[in-house]
């Protein structure tokens, strides 16, 4: 331990110490120390503080050495701070007047807060539903307004965002789910294989991809791809203010910001499963032929055996649906974000977690209702 | 140091060029900022002069020229040394740039715990003296910077820069976007701490009544050099067209009075 502060002598009720040396931040921590174990055992009525070796104090210093006399005179000492630099006797009186405040205390982690979180996670599904429904109304509200008047529809707008969630989103849906196709045929040849039944594998990729994989497939990628980039453009706007400036003129932020982005979701994303399943489609073909032998002729006949125009309509009548369950959710989450840069993470992690949650459960529900109508 | 006139020169620029692209900003520009004075650095909307705090600190690359703070070249100085610099001054943005996840107290005390291992208990007691200084008390602690007005905001983002006690305080446009008053109070404010503190003060400013009375010197940048550095009284006499146009004109009705200053 240096010796930044010496006790000098104690006698007769009087306690005499002496500072030295530099009373700033690089020195705080071990000062602190000093200071804590000099006013622990002071039996003393006077204390007097010589400060006329202290070289250079700064705030940090200021403010221990203020500690160190209420220290002392709350064990009812007086005491007596002399030989201090004239140029801080400024920031001697600043830090005089600070008032010892109350920390708030910091909230831990105990089971009741865990089980209280819990609850309130259960509790905040309930809203984040109230709140789906609410913005379901009110686009409802925004697209009869904007059908009564077509020209304020912001087209310009929806074909921008159309290029975003669309067009750029090609490359990377085709890719992902020709590859998704293959994987599908060549795990499938594998198997049928030891039964002899090679060829039915045609069969399960034509109807797998068609009625499920392609448009899942292509909803998860867009809720990851385009429904964060909704969540964190409409937060963003949110937590500069733009979204009130809107308002302030007049203008509905649903018709203005969240009906194009919504109508270009409800244009892309069928044309993107659509192209997606031809891709897996052709995928799962290419694999046939390469790996499991199956010529492409064949692999053609035998898809139009196995499927009809309903497996087709199956997949393809889901996706509008999906895209409005996505465009909502990320809309939602976007318009609840707060001040903080925190708050845009988290929202933009829930619209992505939440969409592909709720495509996955109506992709759940659509296969029971198919089912029952016999498609 | 190089000194000169018998003041030490802390910060010194010199031959500095600036530019984006095709655009040069700043032209073989120098410029001294002394220990423990306030510079009022003034210029045009798009002039350059955050662009020039911005290189001094750090933020923007420079392409020819110097820059010395407290003597050491920042360019040639290691990581280390570099950081040891950058301990020492502190800069408040225009916009405040608290962190915005991060509470009053988290703001405040995140740069003292980078660099010190200090108690929670002195942490805390500590936060509560700069916000005291900056005119502020402990209500504020547990607020998001989302909460605050924006005179506290800049308050904060003050008591932030001041958090490790800097020898040089850079601030950019403290008083925009406050009311005369607000403004006023932050003027004396700075002035206060920086008789306090002992601080070099480094302002980009247009307030003209800020310039008048809290600021030492003046430093003017126009035409991509500093065209003019000295008291107001200098730059009240000076012929340069741009001078008389921004001390003269119609906005600064302010100078009809005497200087605050002698």
């Amino acid at each position: 331990m240096s010796d930044l502060l010496l006790r000098e002598a104690d006698e007769g009720g009087q306690l005499r110490m002496a500072g030295r040396g530099a009373w700033v931040a690089e020195n705080a921590g071990m000062l602190e120390a000093e200071i804590d174990a000099a006013t622990t055992d002071v039996t003393a009525k006077r204390v007097d503080i010589d400060m006329g070796r202290v070289e250079q104090i700064d705030t940090f210093g200021a403010w221990l050495l203020e500690r160190l006399t209420r220290g002392f005179v709350a064990r009812g000492a007086s005491t007596n701070v002399f030989g201090l630099r004239e140029d801080y006797r400024a920031l001697m009186d600043e830090v005089r007047g600070v008032k010892p405040a109350q920390m708030p205390v910091r909230s831990g982690r105990s089971a009741t807060g865990f089980i209280a979180s819990v609850g309130k996670g259960v509790a905040s599904v309930g809203a984040t539903f109230v709140a789906f429904l609410n913005m379901l109304g009110a686009v409802s509200v925004a697209l009869v307004r904007v059908m009564r008047r077509p020209r304020s529809f912001r087209f310009t707008s929806m074909v921008h965002q159309l290029d975003n969630v669309g067009w750029r989103a090609v490359p990377i849906i085709l890719l992902i789910t020709f590859l998704i196709g293959c994987i599908i045929a060549q795990q499938g040849i594998f198997h049928f294989r030891k039964f002899g039944a090679d060829i039915y594998v045609v069969d399960m990729v034509g109807i797998l991809v068609l009625r499920e994989i392609g448009v899942l497939i292509v909803t998860i990628m867009v809720a990851g791809r385009s429904g964060s980039a909704y969540t964190a453009e409409l937060g963003s706007m949110k937590m500069r203010e733009e979204i009130d400036a809107l308002r302030t003129m007049g203008f509905d932020p649903i018709e203005v910001l969240i009906l194009p982005r919504l109508v270009a979701l409800l244009i892309g994303v069928p044309i993107l499963t659509f192209l997606g399943s031809m891709a897996a489609l052709y995928g799962g073909g290419l694999v046939c032929w390469l790996y499991g032998g199956i010529d492409p002729d064949i692999y053609l006949q035998r898809l139009k055996e196995a499927i009809s125009l309903d497996t087709f309509r199956v997949g393809m009548i889901k996706a509008p649906f999906m895209a409005l369950v996505i465009g909502i959710v990320a809309c939602v989450e976007g318009l609840a974000v707060k001040g903080s840069s925190e708050s845009l993470g988290l929202q933009t992690t829930a619209s992505v977690v939440e969409s592909i949650f709720l495509v996955i459960v109506l992709d759940g529900c659509f296969a029971i209702f198919f089912a029952s109508i016999g498609m | 140091m190089a000194r000169g006139n018998g003041k030490e020169a802390v910060i010194e620029v010199r031959d500095l060029v600036v530019g984006f692209g095709d655009h040069i900003v700043l032209d073989h520009v120098d410029l001294d900022v002394y220990r423990g004075e306030i510079l009022g650095f003034v210029g045009g909307s798009g002039a350059g002069k955050s662009v020039l705090m911005r290189t001094i600190i750090g933020l923007l690359p420079k392409r020819q020229g110097t820059i010395k703070v407290f003597g050491v070249d920042l360019a040639a100085a290691s990581d280390a040394e570099r950081q040891a610099i950058e301990r020492r001054w502190g800069v408040l943005f225009q916009q405040g740039a608290l962190f915005s996840s991060l509470t009053v107290r988290e703001n405040l005390q995140f740069p003292i715990r980078e660099y010190l291992r200090l108690s929670q208990r002195l942490l805390d007691e500590l936060v509560v003296a700069k916000l005291e200084m900056v005119g502020l008390d402990a209500s504020v602690l547990g607020k998001f910077p989302s909460e605050l007005s924006g005179g506290m905001t800049k308050r904060v983002a003050l008591a932030r820069a001041l958090a490790l006690d800097p020898e040089i305080v850079f601030l950019d446009e403290p008083t925009s976007g406050l009311d005369p008053i607000g403004a006023g109070d932050f003027d004396s404010l700075i002035v206060t701490l920086q008789r306090t503190l002992g601080l070099t003060v480094f302002m980009v400013t247009h307030d003209l009544d800020s310039l008048h009375t809290i600021c030492d010197r003046i430093a003017v940048l126009a035409d991509r050099k500093v065209i003019a550095a000295g008291t107001m009284e200098t730059m009240l006499a000076s012929t340069h067209p741009w001078l008389r146009a921004y001390f003269h004109g119609k906005r600064s009705r302010a100078t009809g009075r005497e200087p605050a200053r002698g």
